[in-house]
């Protein structure tokens, strides 16, 4: 079980409707700091609402998000890649990631795949994503991308759940 | 044939040679947690595993960003900090003492070489040291406070170098606003090395401001090479300096990715406008731009450097009626010496509102956080929508020469004015 959320992780490959979000999506929009104190089911009903203030309330366990370049940059704040895991987002695509989120995410057992061509798709177009091999498929409009899979030592982690499980395997605690 | 971010690796990863884009294992120096994403986030996580932490005496700690506290959920934060502290018994706490990344370098607690994982941002700022020193979430502190080791892939260096003198008035600040707007904010998995004449002219709060923004640049790290400046900050700090201390610098044959050469004589006074520090421009080109707020504040804005600069502009000035000046020194020690050389009493003396050490507005955490559509121009690093209060604020970097100009004008304003 995971501590961000109900949700079982999907079985690869994962499938989903897209939100698309712009260039930049920083920390400060994911998890902001003026709710920073709440806990993180509060916290997470407030991601990306300075940018689309739909986002928290309508997206549906298994859902994708796509972003532009350097998504997640700014602070350390782990609650940023939290939040998406809360609110059962099943994996990230995006032109870039900064380094920070891109680690915690993983750590929380969210596959992060760098794609391109991120501003090809649509609002609500339909993905399927396979993390390991890094095929996209746009169902929508029956597009097909091939990106870098995820590196087996950090599917390793993201399969078992993320750092927590993979800590708890290590010292033998059981669930 | 090696970078210094190459050299710091290898070593603590036990290897004799890294290469660029490797994975690697390395043990870790120093953890840095603050009550931000520290014992509040990491405490329940030791439990669920039934473990505690690999070594007290590498792990500091401090309660920085919700001093003091303002409501209750604050204080319980600071206290359950404090009961970690103790329950672990880790001696370097630092309890309402400063900013955490100014407090380790006025202790003295960082030493090139040395590699060092801070549970925040701007653990960046380290990097002046020579040290790697880069910051995780709190999930990944979790896994360094009970293994004492992380998992790095070995980052691409960038250097660049800054040659020739500063104009009065501009400062260190405004090189890191102009690198973001050139570099931009996608440096992901590549660490950032500062050099040049201009650098190595530079003292250690300086250096820091540097390194500080090399999370703004988005890079996994900012470093300088160790050279006399850094010696002679260790030994003020009183640290036993290593014999080997200056070898902590690259190659002379070390590759880069890139190298990019900036001229320092012919930089102004730069201005990064809302929502992103890259968004940066000369400071005059936004005079035009009334405040209501001018914050000198966080890590690297508010060390005893910045208050300097601060009380040199408003010394027989006020501010502006309408507009408000907040500072917020970076340190107890910050504040203890510029109370005691005078320069606070000019600070205060000229209208502006003194406010407690800690990370305060700069995230939203601590008094003065903006009302919608407020404008305010700030010392701090970042400036992203939101991020110091209501989602219409507007929020503009500058270095504290120009915010306190700018205090004075009422507007945002080319601090050389004012500086004779």
């Amino acid at each position: 079980m995971s501590e961000v959320n109900n949700v079982e992780l999907q079985a690869d490959p994962i499938e989903g409707s897209a939100w698309v979000f712009g260039d930049e999506m920083n920390t400060d929009n994911m998890a902001p700091g003026i709710y920073f104190k709440e806990p993180l089911e509060v916290l997470s009903q407030h991601c990306l609402e300075a940018v689309n203030p739909d986002f928290a309330k309508q997206v549906k366990p298994g859902d994708i998000v796509v972003g532009g370049l350097n998504f997640g940059v700014g602070s350390a704040r782990e609650q940023a890649a939290m939040a998406f895991r809360h609110l059962g987002v099943s994996a990230i695509l995006a032109e870039s990631f900064s380094r920070i989120f891109y680690r915690n995410a993983i750590n929380f057992g969210l596959p992060l795949l760098l794609l391109p061509q991120a501003k090809e798709i649509q609002q609500g177009d339909q993905l399927q994503v396979d993390p390991v091999s890094g095929l996209i498929t746009n169902k929508t409009n029956d597009k097909i991308y091939k990106v870098e899979g995820i590196p087996e030592h950090l599917m390793q982690m993201i399969r078992v759940g993320g750092l927590m499980p993979w800590l708890k395997e290590k010292y033998s605690v059981s669930e | 044939m090696a970078t210094l971010v190459e050299k710091i690796i290898s070593r603590a990863a036990g290897r004799a040679s890294v290469k660029p884009g490797e994975i690697v294992t390395c043990a870790v120096d120093l953890a840095l947690l603050l009550d931000s994403g520290g014992p509040r986030r990491i405490w329940p996580r030791l439990k669920e595993l039934g473990v505690g932490v690999w070594d007290p005496d590498k792990i500091v700690l401090m309660n920085d960003h919700f001093v003091p506290a303002v409501d209750a959920q604050s204080a319980a934060i600071l206290k359950l900090t404090r009961e970690f502290a103790a329950e672990f018994g880790i001696e370097k706490f630092f309890d309402m003492q400063g900013i955490g990344h100014v407090v380790l370098a006025e202790q003295g607690l960082l030493s090139p070489g040395m590699f060092a994982c801070g549970g925040d941002s701007h653990s960046t700022n380290g990097g002046a040291f020579a040290c790697y020193m880069a910051g995780f979430g709190a999930i990944e502190m979790t896994g360094v406070v009970v293994t004492g080791e992380i998992w790095s892939q070995v980052p691409e260096t960038i250097r660049v170098n800054w040659d020739g003198e500063l104009q009065r008035g501009i400062v260190a600040k405004d090189v890191s606003l102009r690198l973001c707007r050139e570099l931009g904010m996608d440096n992901a998995f590549r660490a950032i090395e500062f050099g040049g004449s201009t650098v190595r002219e530079m003292q250690m709060p300086e250096r820091t401001v540097l390194t500080n923004m090399a999370a703004e640049l988005g890079a996994e790290t900012g470093l300088i090479e160790a050279d006399a400046v850094t010696v002679a900050a260790l030994e003020a700090a009183g640290q036993e300096v290593a014999d080997n201390v200056l070898t902590w610098c690259s190659d002379a044959d070390a590759e880069y990715l890139a190298t990019h050469d900036f001229d320092a004589a012919t930089l102004v006074p730069q201005v990064a406008a809302p929502h992103r520090p890259s968004n940066s421009g000369r400071a005059d080109d936004y005079c035009d731009v009334y405040i209501d707020q001018a914050y000198i504040g966080a890590c690297v804005g508010a060390k005893l450097t910045d208050l300097h600069m601060v009380a040199e502009v408003l010394k027989g000035r006020k501010v502006a009626s309408g507009t408000r000046l907040l500072v917020a020194p970076a340190s107890k020690q910050v504040m203890a010496t510029a109370a005691a050389d005078g320069t606070l009493a000019t600070i205060v003396g000229a209208g502006a509102s003194l406010l407690p050490t800690g990370c305060g507005a700069c995230a939203a955490l601590g008094a003065g956080i903006l009302a919608e559509d407020e404008v305010c121009i700030s010392s701090t690093n970042r400036n992203f929508q939101g991020r110091m209060g209501a989602n219409s604020s507007q929020v503009y970097l500058g270095s504290p020469y120009t915010v306190a100009a700018s205090a004075v004008a009422g507007r945002i304003t080319d601090p050389r004015e004012m500086l004779y």
